[in-house]
């Protein structure tokens, strides 16, 4: 059982030009906790201030202010204390054609996290290891030898998962993990997302501009807008019966097959 | 599940061709840049091993290729042929040498200062823009000019300091944009190193920008010392097409005619340039693969017969 807690945490950044340094607000004063075996849906339009979180979460930028406690310890950002955070919290990125280097082989990708967590010390050990990571995504072993360019975006954000499993995480981070893909090939990635949370216990972040999907795969809703969460609570509430203005409006936004057009 | 059935089929195409995995753009440029310039290398390894040495005096002065011969005597009866040969290994050892101090010393600038910003990198970028600015060939002639014993070293480092400037620019400006891709911060996530990510996710991506740096660097280089060794300040004790140019100057063998002397040196210089160049070109077609386009497309126009647009009704007139 692991948690992982965001406490009133701030990230500005300084925007160059002009004469006064002026500064930007991504995130305000957000505060919400993940846990192992659910999935919380992070929802908002492009610029609320999401893929702040997933970075501040993945340690590639520090807070403003606030704290992140993993377990109730503070998240320490350098040397073997963030290598550990780095083992039990991982992500998936939004554009698999940018998250995969277009010179390494897939099986280059899964190999370091293996190696770098002590998941795999041999050679053959790691074949073992990136073999059985490829199959848990439901993709051929075989393609471990090809190059990123060489596959479909929907097998590269399979790859991407792989490569975000193999430190066999606690808490997982799904950026957008479907909207660069085709639409045809979305829920395939979004179910194998969910059999992965289920079968692993995962605590899952899923961030994503998608009403339906956010509804459909997790457990709690955040509604962010402008750099704050302005709505939570258990998914079916969240949208069955919005309080906020900005919900509201995003929720009647959502096509919605059963309400009948009054022509 | 449609990956799922894409992928037996896919690994079993793989299979067919194991090796083909990336498409080489096999372009005659690059194959007549690499045949002129490896004859050109390979006269220059093996050939101070078989001729004589340069320096033998005869009194068989100043005589036309023949006799035994093949390029003739300098002045002083020494074999063109010989000298050439050790001319060509100088020249080259001094291009290879350039090239790998400059390109060692632009990837770090460069590459490093992009990376980790802040004021490592304003610091790098001051270092780079300053050394940008110095005019190179007058630094390197003042600077050899000061220097009593010149040894190959000395003069390959003086154009080596004054020719990495460039490439670290064009190659910080690359790396910046690297070092915000996806695939750096997965492997940050990842846990790697920043020494690792540089080497082995950053560095292999600029490959074909560093290999076209460096083959730069080698012609500047060339053509750089045999500036140098023709006006006297060259590397002293050793053969260079420069400095076979310097002798033959001194030697006043325009004047006499003696062509067999000044001509092979200039001419492999410019032989040489211009394999390396055609290098150069075939490496740009690699990272930009629009420019191989152009190329195929003007190509094509020319291998176009002229009757061939005569016989489009319509064309001719819309065009003119």
């Amino acid at each position: 059982m692991s948690t992982l807690e965001f406490h009133n945490v701030v990230k500005e950044y300084r925007l160059r030009g002009g004469w006064h340094g002026r500064t930007l607000k991504a995130v305000k004063d957000v505060s919400f906790a993940i846990e192992s075996g659910k999935t919380v849906a992070l929802v908002g339009q492009s610029g609320s201030g999401k893929s702040t979180i997933a970075k501040l979460l993945m340690q590639l930028e520090r807070p403003t202010s606030g704290q992140i406690l993993f377990d109730g310890v503070p998240v320490q950002n350098r040397g073997a204390g963030l290598r550990q955070y780095r083992r039990d919290v991982q992500m998936v990125f939004q554009d698999p054609f940018a998250s995969l280097n277009p010179f390494h082989t897939v099986g280059h990708h899964l190999a370091r996290p293996l190696k770098l967590h002590g998941k795999a010390k041999t050679a053959e050990e790691t074949d073992v290891a990136v073999a059985e990571l490829l199959t848990r995504v439901r993709l051929d072993p075989e393609m471990a030898a090809k190059h990123p360019h060489e596959m479909s975006g929907g097998q590269r954000q399979r790859v991407a998962i792989a490569r975000a499993l193999a430190p066999q995480p606690r808490i997982l981070v799904a950026d957008e993990p479907v909207s660069m893909l085709d639409v045809s090939i979305r829920l395939g990635v979004l179910n194998l997302l969910a059999d992965l949370q289920r079968a692993e216990n995962l605590g899952v972040l899923y961030i994503t501009h998608d009403l339906a999907t956010a509804r459909h795969f997790s457990d709690e809703i955040l509604v962010m807008y402008q750099g704050e969460i302005v709505e939570a609570g258990p998914s079916d509430e969240v949208i069955l019966n919005p309080q906020h203005p900005y919900t509201q409006l995003l929720a009647e936004a959502a096509p919605n097959p059963e309400k009948r057009l009054a022509l | 599940m449609e990956q799922t059935l894409e992928a037996p089929r896919a690994s079993a195409a793989a299979a067919v061709q194991p090796k083909k995995r990336q498409r080489r753009p096999r372009s005659a440029k690059l194959m007549a840049g690499l045949i002129i310039a490896g004859a050109i290398a390979l006269f220059g390894i093996l050939g101070p091993l078989f001729l004589g040495d340069p320096n033998a005096i005869s009194n068989d002065t100043l005589a036309a290729p023949g006799n035994g011969m093949l390029l003739g005597t300098t002045q002083t009866g020494q074999d063109v042929l010989a000298q050439l040969a050790h001319a060509t290994r100088g020249s080259l050892t001094i291009g290879v040498l350039v090239g790998a101090m400059a390109i060692v010393a632009s990837a770090f600038f460069g590459i490093v200062g992009a990376y980790i910003g802040g004021w490592t990198d304003e610091t790098f970028s001051l270092i780079t823009n300053v050394m940008l600015v110095i005019p190179g060939l007058p630094l390197v002639i003042v600077i050899s000019s000061y220097v009593p014993d010149k040894g190959l070293l000395l003069i390959a480092g003086v154009l080596a300091l004054t020719s990495w400037a460039g490439g670290a620019r064009v190659l910080r400006a690359v790396t910046l944009s690297l070092r915000n891709r996806d695939y750096v911060a997965a492997s940050r996530v990842s846990g790697e190193k920043t020494w690792r990510i540089l080497m082995v996710e950053i560095l292999p991506n600029l490959m074909p920008i560093l290999a076209s740096q460096m083959v730069f660097a080698v012609i500047f280089a060339i053509l750089g010392e045999a500036g140098l060794a023709f006006i006297g300040l060259g590397a002293s004790g050793t053969w260079t097409w420069g400095s076979m140019l310097f002798y033959a100057q001194n030697g006043l063998a325009l004047r006499l005619g003696a062509w067999w002397w000044f001509v092979p040196p200039g001419l492999l210089i410019a032989v040489f340039g211009a394999a390396l160049s055609l290098i150069n070109f075939s490496i740009d077609e690699i990272i930009n693969p629009k420019l191989r386009d152009q190329t195929l497309a003007a190509r094509k126009r020319w291998n176009t017969p002229r009757t061939k647009k005569l016989t489009v009704p319509g064309t001719e007139k819309t065009s003119s």
